[in-house]
């Protein structure tokens, strides 16, 4: 918490601001600090974080993931229909997230050694995975999944099941990113990738584990979401990658690489998270719910903006 | 190991023979050769796109060349990644210093060797031990910065070669190569980084310093050697040689035309 308070301003704002949030919400709407609404809150929030930390991994390098919404649909269709066909749930889930490494594997290859800009690449891997999940689904929601998927979301200990997920992701990553070499060899990449290079560091190998991580963590977040839903659709998850992005961005990361943190991805998540929870509750219309974040997530690219100019103007 | 020695029968630490490089079409190095001695300046001059750093991050093993071989202390030495330099103690400060600048100083001094354990396949690095050896190196070198937490992008230019400088001398290195290290600094800035090259020079490191400025080439070089178009142009002790004469070889004059050279310098 100290780390983040020291760093950029615009993480405290969104401390600041979802808190302000949640106090404002916790005056105005009653139900909000039902023990129902705050569970639910964790449960959206969880598997949003969970991708957002994988994003955030992608934009540190200077890269992006834009194919993580279809990622989470395809993994998790292809989930449902394994356990459909008899497979047991560890191996149907093991084969999924190894589903997740392998998009990951695909996109650092495209990106890293084929040298197709990150944006290209995961474009069409947005298009790719979402038809994948529409063909394997034959367009249509899959469902009769076995009970455990339904109550590992629904449960809890002392907090929900998905929460403690998001809680564990994101201290092995915050350990990662931090503290490993391998971590900080992604800011050095994203920082100045020419630097790297001329300090001996496989720059490939760096790229392709922040595409694994990203992709991976989809393919988690695909597991969470089916069991979330109990169903899997082929168009669940839509817009997924935007709302990564935006968690990331707002909690500190910067489009041109170099900075983001997994801390501030989880920030950015639950400030999105609220956004939508108030709106349902005040009843905002959805449509301006939609513009109000696409204006704070402009703002907020545009503060970063600002700063880099700032930095290179100095 | 048997000393392997140049013609004056002083130990050779560092060569090239031979080095040619294509950049596509361009010809960058044409069978460009050189020598460096242990405890030895040498100063490398050249005109705007001669060749110089191209063949500096030939010797550091930047860039594979197209044809030549290098040599360490007289065995040939392969170079695939900067690493294999590295590990052969040869270091080099880039023109443009090659620093993160988001990240900080202490990460910048250590980046690539950084020291840690490992933890399950992954190594963990040991920030407070680099933090504490920054500190120390720093200090070792005279440099002052507020914190070797402060990000490099924070720095001013000045600070930022000293970063780089600190970078190259961190391990024990055999050779230092400086790619223009002054070329970006103030008067006071400039005296501290020449002072460094003596420092080095007097612990037996081979130095290669590249630059257009004529004060520090006969302020701390044994020796110059001039790269005109790719090619090796003229060398000299520098006890030999004088200013305008080595400001001829720049722009490819040889013999009687210092009188020229200066006119068209000034
Ligand atoms: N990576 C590269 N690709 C293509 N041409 C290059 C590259 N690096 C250097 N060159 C060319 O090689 C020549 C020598 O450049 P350089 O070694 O940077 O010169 P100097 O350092 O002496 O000013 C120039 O013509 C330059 O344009
Ligand atoms: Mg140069």
């Amino acid at each position: 918490m100290k780390a983040l308070l020291n760093r950029l301003p615009i993480e405290t704002y969104v401390v600041a601001f979802t808190v302000a949030l949640w106090i404002a919400l916790s005056l105005t709407a009653p139900n909000f600090l039902s023990q129902n609404n705050i569970s639910n809150m964790m449960r959206q929030t969880s598997i949003a974080g969970i991708v957002a930390i994988g994003v955030t991994c992608t934009i540190v390098i200077a890269g992006i993931d834009l194919s993580v919404g279809s990622v989470v649909a395809f993994c998790g269709v292809a989930f449902a229909q394994m356990c459909g066909h008899g497979l047991g749930l560890a191996p149907a889930a093991a084969i999924t997230l190894l589903a997740g490494l392998t998009v990951g594997l695909i996109n650092a290859v495209a990106i890293g050694r084929l040298g197709i800009p990150a944006f290209i690449v995961t474009l069409a891997g947005l298009q790719v995975y979402r038809g994948l999940a529409l063909l394997l689904s034959g367009g249509m929601t899959v469902g009769g999944l076995p009970p455990e998927v339904k109550d590992f979301a629904r449960g809890t200990a002392a907090l929900p099941n998905l929460f403690w997920t998001m809680l564990a992701v994101a201290i092995v990553f915050h350990y990662l990113l931090r503290y490993t070499r391998t971590g900080r060899y992604m800011y050095a990449l994203g920082s100045n990738a020419e630097a790297a290079r001329r300090q001996g560091i496989n720059t490939f190998r760096i790229t392709l584990t922040a595409y694994v991580m990203s992709s991976g963590l989809a393919a988690l977040g695909g597991l969470l979401l089916v069991s979330r839903l109990s169903i899997a659709s082929p168009s669940m998850a839509n817009a997924y990658e935007l709302q990564a992005i935006a968690a990331a961005v707002v909690g500190g990361a910067s489009l041109f690489g170099g900075r983001g943190t997994v801390l501030g991805a989880v920030v950015g998540a639950i400030l999105f998270t609220t956004m939508s929870n108030a709106a349902v509750l005040l009843s905002v219309d959805p449509f301006w719910e939609m513009v109000l974040e696409g204006l704070l997530i402009a703002l907020v690219v545009y503060l970063d903006n600002l700063q880099k100019r700032r930095q290179s103007g100095a | 190991m048997q000393a392997v020695m140049n013609s004056c029968n002083e130990p050779v630490l560092l060569e090239a023979r031979g080095i040619t490089k294509h950049f596509g079409a361009v010809t960058a190095l044409e069978e460009v050769s050189l020598q460096l001695l242990a405890g030895e300046v040498l100063g490398v001059v050249g005109d705007n796109g001669a060749g110089k750093s191209t063949l500096m991050k030939v010797l550091s093993g930047l860039i594979r060349p197209s044809g030549g071989e290098l040599l360490f202390q007289g065995q040939p030495i392969y170079f695939h990644s900067p690493r294999d330099a590295h590990r052969a103690g040869i270091e080099m400060v880039y023109q443009d210093l090659a620093l993160a600048g988001n990240m900080p100083i202490f990460e910048n001094i250590y980046l690539g060797r950084e020291p840690g354990r490992n933890v399950a396949g992954l190594t963990v690095v040991d920030r407070a031990k680099a933090r504490r050896l920054a500190t120390e190196h720093l200090d070792r070198l005279h440099i002052q910065v507020t914190s070797v937490d402060q990000n490099v992008e924070d720095l001013s230019g000045g600070q930022r070669q000293a970063v780089a400088i600190a970078r190259a001398t961190a391990f024990d290195a055999r050779v230092v190569i400086m790619d223009e290290p002054t070329a970006a600094l103030a008067i006071k800035e400039v005296g501290k980084v020449l002072d460094l090259i003596k420092r080095l020079k007097d612990h037996g490191v081979g130095v290669i310093l590249i630059s257009h400025r004529m004060d520090d080439v006969f302020y701390v070089c044994d020796r110059v050697m001039a790269i005109f178009r790719g090619r090796n142009f003229a060398e000299s002790p520098l006890k030999d040689t004088t200013r305008n004469e080595v400001i001829g070889w720049i722009m490819g004059t040889k013999g009687h035309s210092a009188a020229l050279a200066h006119d068209k310098v000034h």
